[in-house]
């Protein structure tokens, strides 16, 4: 199948954000099915579609790949995006699993007790600054090199970035002790800037 | 380096427990390290071994390796457990993602309040009959083949035996309606590595007792 990969997901970042930009970083237009109602995913699960009965689904090259860190590794793996050799993976996926743990956790704010997410926010910040982007900052600084791994941009690069900006949406000073954090961010949205503010499902938030 | 992998963790299942399935199946001896205090996992992390400053660690050719699924990534594809290609790859890599849903739910079964203990395990049992094991049965029934993908042994399996295991613990009839993995687990049973994995004496560690549990939150310091 020639045509774009399709996007069955809701109308929102969820699961599906990381996937949104994974695919704009790699200059692949995509098109998007949102679901409204309940009777849409009722729908893709009857239809067969939904190897476990959730979404996200995408439709890539004659599959239907459901389970989002598969569907990122596979695209990943797809556009160059994950390193060159096993060696230059495993970094990468360390990095992506540790960004993925810090958005997980404000993606779970929305659905918290006001009391709750006041303490998790907190928490978050001091993961985020203590835990996890001392982590890249220490990566960039001890190479020199402008992407995390390989001297060449990947997937983990992406997934910063992506993170970056979701912790600055909650405290906007996040990155104040992180130089080439900020450094990178710009960077990286600099190369990017035709493919991701072009992008209308990043844009629509 | 003694140039066996490395596994630093506790004495106990928790999130090294597929690690040492994987080496065991792809035939690799590896040595374990079990901390036993706080003050150990502190160290570790102002060592500078641990990344995010959490386990599972495991020392493999050089690097020290965090994060599951990035470590079971890495033994997959180094021990050629991994497919052929990137479809094949994503497959396994769908198939891994699923089962580890329904492992998460094994995993955190110990530690949920004993009043609660039950309607877990109903859960399991559901999740597992309804919507993780007649997928795989499916796959198995659709090729006829004796593993999930590409007709040759991978992670995938590993990791769909390793889960109906775990589920038979809490719930022993679970595969009472499925005859393709009934006869996938036999299969996989009298594989030389996982049949050597499941005698006595071997690194597979036993349930999570009130013992693990006590452990993990000490050292962990969960709350």
């Amino acid at each position: 199948m020639a045509g774009k990969p399709k996007l069955h997901y809701t109308r929102g970042r969820g699961k599906m954000e990381s996937i949104r930009w994974l695919l704009a970083a790699a200059g692949v237009e995509f098109e998007e099915e949102f679901i409204e109602k309940k009777e849409d995913l009722e729908k893709l699960r009857n239809d067969g579609s939904l190897l476990f009965q959730q979404v996200p689904m995408v439709e890539i090259d004659g599959m239907k790949m459901v389970q989002t860190r598969a569907i990122l590794c596979y695209i990943a793996g797809k556009y160059n995006l994950y390193g060159k050799d096993l060696k230059e993976r495993a970094w990468i996926d360390m990095y992506v699993e540790g960004t993925t743990d810090l958005m997980g956790m404000i993606m779970a704010l929305p659905f918290q007790a006001a009391d709750v997410k006041e303490k998790n926010i907190a928490l978050i910040t001091e993961r985020a600054t203590t835990r996890y982007f001392p982590v890249y900052e220490k990566a960039l600084k001890d190479h020199g090199q402008d992407y995390l791994v390989g001297n060449k941009l990947s997937w983990a690069d992406i997934h910063l970035l992506e993170a970056i900006l979701m912790t600055e949406e909650l405290k906007s000073d996040i990155l104040s002790a992180f130089p080439l954090l900020q450094v990178s961010d710009h960077l990286i949205s600099a190369w990017n800037v035709t493919h991701t503010f072009h992008c209308p499902a990043l844009k629509a938030r | 380096m003694s140039g066996k992998p490395r596994l630093t963790y506790i004495n106990g299942r928790g999130r090294m427990e597929s690690i040492r399935w994987l080496l065991a199946a792809a035939g690799v001896e590896f040595e374990e390290v079990f901390l036993q205090t706080r003050e150990q996992l502190l160290k570790l992390g102002q060592d500078g071994s641990l990344l995010f400053h959490q386990l599972p660690l495991v020392e493999i050719d050089g690097m020290k390796l965090v994060q599951c699924r990035a470590i079971l990534s890495y033994i997959a594809g180094k021990y050629n457990l991994y497919g052929k290609d990137l479809k094949e790859r994503a497959l396994i890599d769908m198939y891994v993602e699923g089962i580890s849903d329904l492992m998460q739910l094994i995993l955190m079964f110990p530690f949920s309040p004993p009043e609660a203990k039950e309607k877990k395990i109903a859960t399991i049992a559901e999740k597992a009959t309804e919507r993780y094991f007649p997928v795989f049965e499916k796959v198995l029934k659709q090729h006829g083949q004796d593993f999930l993908v590409g007709n040759r042994f991978s992670w995938a399996d590993v990791q769909l035996m390793e889960a109906i295991l775990a589920v038979e613990e809490k719930v022993p009839s679970v595969l009472s309606g499925f005859p393709q993995l009934q006869a996938f687990k036999t299969k996989m049973s009298n594989m030389p590595t996982i049949k050597k994995f499941l005698q006595p004496g071997s690194p597979r560690k036993p349930p999570p007792d009130e013992n693990y549990v006590a452990t993990v939150m000490k050292i962990f310091k969960l709350d």
